[in-house]
């Protein structure tokens, strides 16, 4: 179990991490999302002691990171893959790590075959290694000692489809097994398919969470049409809620707090043209996150339907 | 969408539990650490090269000192340059490459404490460089019996053991300061570049500055570090010396290393 209580990180004046709360729990996979630059591998950096936080506190397995007597048989961290001694060879990586947890030298090779890692690219260079390979290695690296948490930053950069496919399996069989799984992904793809819980953050604060099921039933129709700006002040008079919608790429399409019943009666007497009308129901992962993140993001995807 | 509805929804799936770990002993972290200077090829040809330069010094000796030259207090000064060198080298290497290397990611969350990997790597520069020394004074006697038969002299063994006792604990100053300089600049080429300008540039503008300033000459061994550290490798340090060792000591090496500890232990390591 991972606890992150009122966590906050200032870095001279910019507050890269602000007040955030959230649980990952036992036999789940959350899932930490939010756009570049939002704060993610500072609170996972926060989690294991790297960075020290402003305010705020994170526990894993109830305890502090540091508290923790051999932290690699308790939790296994991922953060950054490619932060490894150039010139020593993956196996040299995995064995120092097996040494300082005290584990027998044979945990080695199994973590290899786990990865799939020949032998041969074991004895070669990381700095010879292909950016998958170095994947490979720190998820090598993370679950050599066993643990119940797995703290993982963008595991799957970098795996190639089968390496990602193999990878959802073997976190969804570590959360299934009773384990603790945090992962941040840019792939929402993955998250929908495998995780669980999701926490939504976006420039250091968390703008949702919840479990997968209820955030992406979020209820409402979605509606398309040529003259948005129309149907959006027809909406706003008729007093129905409503939020620019991403799900069709472009800026025609609305997400509306109401049936579809009655948002194509507005659209009727405003006499607005529709294109599509439909409940928004399995709106998919990446809709929600477009929406949520509306504020917070580089590109402003729905501008202009603001209106 | 609070962390109350996402309790609710959650069905707690038991995973048996584990006794607690022990506590990652001292030793494992120093033999990790002993492991981690040598196992680069760049971190072996540094170690390998105490060794080979050694040699080098000493084969030198031989081939181009004059016969009454062919003492072991040469030996020792020819086989001592070198390591005056690679040692603070290896120190300074073992401490940078966690952040120029950025392996104190994982270093620094599988020992979460990083005084106890520092200690680890300040008691594997300490047995480094006990080693390399015995190993480089033991080259330098062979180089003597093997110099002075080639040559027909009676080798002759003008250091004590406290003398070269001494010759190790000014070896261990050197590599103390590249550890203080590691831990404060926390970039190979950084601290590398510092330990020159420290051991190399300011000994040359300490000494001009003697040498022209009168008042400077009488307040040189109490405020320069290098300078109070040739006693011991002259085999001959008096109470005096010993105080003005610790005084610049303190100064140049003691403080500076306290603020970059006090520094790493409260760093972000990214
Ligand atoms: N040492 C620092 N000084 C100033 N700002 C920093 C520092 N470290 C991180 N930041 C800022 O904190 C913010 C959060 O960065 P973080 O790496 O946590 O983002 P992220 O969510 O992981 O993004 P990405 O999805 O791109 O990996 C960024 O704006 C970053 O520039
Ligand atoms: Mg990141």
């Amino acid at each position: 179990m991972i606890k992150v209580e009122s966590l906050t990180k200032q870095y001279a004046g910019f507050t890269a991490v602000d007040d955030v709360t959230f649980t990952a729990r036992p036999g789940r996979v959350t899932g930490f999302l939010g756009p570049n630059g939002a704060g993610k591998s500072t609170t996972m950096r926060i989690m294991v002691g790297l960075t020290p936080a402003s305010s705020g506190y994170a526990e894993v397995s109830g305890r502090r990171f540091a508290d923790l007597p051999n932290p690699g048989l308790e939790v296994g961290v991922l953060l950054d893959a490619s932060a490894q001694h150039a010139g020593r060879t993956g196996r040299e990586i995995l064995t120092i790590a097996q040494r300082t947890m005290g584990l027998p030298a044979g945990r080695v090779g199994e973590m290899l075959d786990r990865v799939s890692l020949t032998d041969d690219e074991a004895d070669r260079r990381v700095r010879n290694y292909s950016l998958g390979m170095r994947q490979r290695l720190g998820i090598a690296t993370a679950l050599l000692g066993d643990p119940d948490v797995l703290i993982l930053d963008e595991p799957a950069n970098g795996l190639d489809p089968a390496g990602i496919r193999w990878m959802r399996d073997l976190l969804r069989g570590y959360a299934d097994r009773g384990g603790t799984v945090l992962l941040s992904s840019h792939l929402l793809h993955e998250i929908e398919v495998i995780a669980d819980d999701l926490v939504v953050i976006g420039q250091g604060r968390i703008v949702a969470q919840g479990t997968k099921a209820e955030l992406l039933a979020t209820a409402g129709t979605l509606v398309r049409t040529p003259d948005v700006h129309q149907l959006a002040q027809a909406l706003t008079s008729a007093g129905v809620s409503f939020t620019p919608s991403a799900a069709t790429g472009s800026q025609d399409a609305l997400r509306v707090d109401a049936d579809p019943g009655v948002v194509g009666r507005v659209a009727l007497d405003a006499g607005v043209h529709l294109v599509e009308l439909r409940a928004a129901d399995g709106a998919g992962l990446e809709e929600m996150f477009l929406e949520l993140t509306a504020d917070t993001q580089r590109e402003t995807l729905t501008e202009g339907a603001a209106a | 969408m609070t962390a109350t509805t996402l309790e609710s929804a959650v069905e707690e799936v038991a995973r048996p539990v584990r006794p607690t770990p022990a506590r990652i002993p001292m030793s494992r972290i120093v033999s990790v650490e002993l492991r981690k200077s040598f196992d680069t090829r760049s971190g072996f040809w540094l170690m390998a090269s105490i060794g080979i330069l050694a040699v080098v010094a000493t084969g030198a000796t031989i081939l181009f000192a004059p016969d009454d030259a062919l003492t072991y207090g040469n030996f020792a000064a020819a086989v001592g340059f070198p390591m005056a060198i690679v040692l603070p080298m290896v120190a300074i290497l073992s401490i940078t490459s966690e952040w120029s290397q950025r392996t104190g990611l994982t270093s620094f969350t599988l020992v979460p404490h990083r005084g106890r990997v520092l200690a680890g790597k300040a008691l594997v520069a300490v047995l480094v460089g006990v080693v390399s020394m015995l190993l480089a004074g033991l080259i330098g006697a062979l180089g003597n019996v093997i110099g002075t038969s080639i040559n027909g002299v009676d080798p002759t063994w003008n250091i004590s053991a406290l003398e070269f006792g001494y010759i190790i604990l000014g070896n261990l100053l050197g590599m103390a300061v590249g550890f203080m300089l590691g831990v404060l600049i926390r970039n190979s080429p950084g601290a590398i570049v510092a330990y020159f300008v420290y051991s190399l540039v300011l000994p040359t503008v300490t000494t001009v500055l003697a040498e022209t300033q009168e008042w400077f000459a009488d307040k040189q061994p109490w405020v320069d570090f290098n300078y109070a550290q040739g006693p011991l490798f002259d085999g001959d340090i008096s109470g005096q010396q010993w105080a003005q060792l610790g005084v610049t000591g303190l100064f140049w090496l003691v403080i500076p290393l306290s603020i970059g500890l006090w520094s790493v232990l409260r760093s972000e390591v990214k």
